[in-house]
């Protein structure tokens, strides 16, 4: 530890400058304060958050395998109702950890009914292992397993629609967010708290290491996903979407070219029918949350 | 008392003496009848138990590993397939030091698919660091539990265990089961009392990664617990005879050793059989004995060393192979006996479920005193050809 802060996720870890999912760990535990338990998957936030002897985590914080979290906190959960303690369960995991590998035992912990709140920090590859594709890898980013080359313009599909299919699962609260709005971050861990039953909560999490910018960037690339409907933040209860951030939107350019994993799109030459497709995607976000501010002429 | 029980619900019973807070198993045959019977004593308010109905047997054990670190006892029950599905959450139980009880109701392994009873599946788990026990009968089958969880929480242990019994052979047979009552198993097993848990009030940090720094301890630590289980286990089960008669202090149990000349060395149910095949050989003349291991992990090399030595042959039955080598059992009864000369046959039986008689066991002791091992015992003709 090099210091003492007013945080529950302690300084001194040893995420990467400009690291999004590090300020997801702060966000939340802000948020949920010192009577949580915390269950993490494997990726990125467990291993530069606690290695022996040392960790962040100034409240009680349990890792077990890549896939197995929500497992875990069905059984922690479990175990604190037959003790009669009223400590609140966190799950946390990447996408590889919540999008792939562990759907098994999400969906069953979903499917039964626990008591705590999923949270996944989406940074859209498995960035622990080098950046290779996941379930929630978007369309055309390049990754070194979709990696962009004569005949590939990298990942071939759209990100998979978690949040849907966990509020089908009956979740009573599920949420998207981004670390460019850390306050709004803050009321939704708030708010999947204190809703009874399983809850999830998606976060966008720029990785500048994986995606190619430079550190000091990570809030600006995660305002420019929201703001050219490439992500949106909403909000589901009891499976209806009830709220969702409108913006004046941007071109999805303006978020591509920032970054190295969509260079390819744009270098030798600009490639306007991909371009075109992602476009597309957006304007298809867009229209199904609603989200476009109609500007007076 | 003495009761006629099927294999699975004298365990069931056993389980429920043992409080365990929560359940977390999924169905898999032939260990369904257990967690049908824990389902309806919770349903019917006879066991005060958290009963996660789960997806799979990975989130079985998952689900144990996370209640047992937040502080209650933990049970689960599976076989074959679900102990496999298990593999990765068996050796994280161990490492961090969960100790979890499971009930493994051994079955083959697929593929090609059978639920019918040997012991690859907890065998081809002997170096994730758990317990292993093996009972011969329902009574130990029942007794065994008690002593696996007086063993798994000892603070000196901190180590899960498998209690294994063989698929339907035991899981689904009736016998007479001399059943203990909830008074006799608290007053030899006291509540679970963790050293540490999940708890906001102290906040810790379970499952750190380490480098190559710290890796070699946290495993010399693991070994080293489970080798000291050896002296825990027979203080438990000594206790567990002076409580209730029937004694559990060695790890090994012999049958007409003392003058034996050919010694057969098995686990399990088989050694009923094996007993019998004795006492009439026995009449014939032949000096044959039993050494039965009741525990395979830690394995009891000394007691095992020190009740062979006095033999002129050993022939193991493996109801295991670990293909491209040996059975199991026979490996390690090779390195007990390391330096003695005693010739150590090894032979390959009763996989799949398929039936061992007397006779067999005739023919086993037949085949050692000719020379002849290291085999696939009664293996049907048209593969040798």
């Amino acid at each position: 530890m090099t210091g003492e802060t007013c945080h529950l996720f302690e300084v001194g870890h040893r995420a990467c400058g400009g690291c999004a999912a590090a300020l997801v760990a702060r966000t939340i535990l802000d948020a949920a304060g010192k009577n949580t338990i915390v269950v993490s998957s494997t990726g990125c936030m467990e291993v530069f958050s606690t290695p022996y002897p040392e960790t962040a985590w100034n409240v009680p914080w349990i890792h077990s395998l890549f896939e197995n979290n929500s497992a875990v906190a069905s059984g922690i959960v479990a175990s604190l109702k037959k003790q009669g303690r009223k400590e609140k369960v966190i799950a946390i995991g990447g996408d590889g950890a919540t999008f792939d590998i562990g759907m098994l035992c999400i969906s069953g912990a979903f499917e039964r009914g626990h008591d705590f709140l999923y949270i996944c920090y989406d940074n859209e590859a498995y960035m622990n292992t080098g950046i290779q594709r996941s379930g929630a890898t978007p369309y055309d980013a390049s990754t070194t397993t979709s990696p962009a080359g004569k005949c590939s313009m990298g990942n071939r599909r759209p990100k998979k629609d978690l949040p849907m299919i966990l509020a089908a699962h009956g979740a009573p609260y599920v949420a998207t967010a981004s670390v460019a709005y850390l306050p709004d971050l803050k009321k939704k861990v708030e708010k999947g708290l204190q809703t009874e039953g399983p809850c999830y909560i998606q976060v966008h999490a720029p990785c500048c290491t994986g995606w190619g910018f430079e550190g000091e960037k990570t809030m600006n690339i995660g305002k420019l996903a929201i703001e050219t409907g490439l992500w949106v933040n909403y909000e589901m209860e009891d499976g209806k979407v009830t709220r969702a951030k409108k913006v004046v939107r941007k071109p999805v350019e303006a978020y591509l070219k920032e970054q190295r994993r969509f260079r390819h799109l744009f270098k030798p030459s600009r490639n306007e029918a991909e371009i075109a497709k992602i476009q597309a995607i957006a304007d298809w976000n867009a229209e199904k949350f609603g989200i476009d501010i109609k500007l007076k002429k | 008392m003495m009761e006629f029980m099927e294999g699975s619900h004298a365990v069931a019973h056993a389980v429920k003496y043992c409080r365990p807070q929560v359940i977390a198993a999924y169905p898999i045959t032939p260990q369904t009848h257990i967690v049908e019977a824990l389902a309806d004593m919770v349903a019917n308010c006879h066991l005060d138990a958290e009963y996660i109905t789960v997806e799979s047997e990975f989130s079985a054990l998952s689900a144990c590993l996370g209640a047992s670190a937040a502080g209650s006892r933990v049970y689960s029950a599976t076989t074959s397939q679900g102990l496999a599905l298990m593999f990765e959450v068996c050796f994280n139980c161990a490492g961090m030091r969960i100790p979890v009880v499971m009930s493994i109701v051994n079955r083959a392994l697929g593929a090609p698919l059978s639920i019918w009873n040997d012991q690859q599946d907890s065998i081809s788990l002997r170096d994730s660091g758990w317990l292993q026990f093996y009972a011969e009968d329902n009574q130990e089958a029942t007794d065994l539990h008690y002593l696996a969880y007086k063993v798994a929480e000892d603070r000196n242990i901190l180590l899960p265990a498998f209690v294994c019994f063989d698929g339907f052979i035991l899981s689904h047979t009736y016998e007479p089961v001399d059943m203990l009552n909830q008074d006799q198993v608290d007053s030899f097993l006291p509540p679970y009392s963790p050293v540490q848990r999940l708890d906001s009030e102290d906040p810790m940090s379970f499952g750190l990664f380490a480098s190559p720094d710290y890796y070699t301890e946290f495993r010399y630590q693991i070994d080293k617990a489970l080798k000291d289980a050896t002296k825990k286990i027979s203080l438990a089960g000594k206790e567990f005879g002076e409580m209730f008669g029937r004694d559990y202090s060695e790890m090994v149990e012999a049958y007409r050793m003392d003058d034996a000349d050919c010694a057969l060395v098995a686990m399990g149910s088989i050694c009923g059989t094996v007993k019998d095949a004795i006492d009439e050989m026995r009449k014939d003349g032949k000096k044959v004995g039993l050494l039965k291991l009741r525990t395979f992990r830690p394995f009891p090399e000394k007691e095992v060393r020190k009740a062979l030595l006095g033999v002129s042959r050993v022939a193991v039955l493996d109801k295991n192979i670990s293909l491209g080598a040996k059975g199991a059992v026979a490996l390690e009864v090779k390195d007990a006996l390391y330096g003695s000369m005693i010739p150590v046959f090894d032979y390959i039986i009763a996989l799949g479920g398929r039936d061992v008689r007397k006779k067999d066991i005739r023919s086993v002791v037949d085949l050692a005193e000719k020379g002849k091992g290291d085999l696939f015992y009664g293996l049907r003709q048209e593969v040798l050809e």
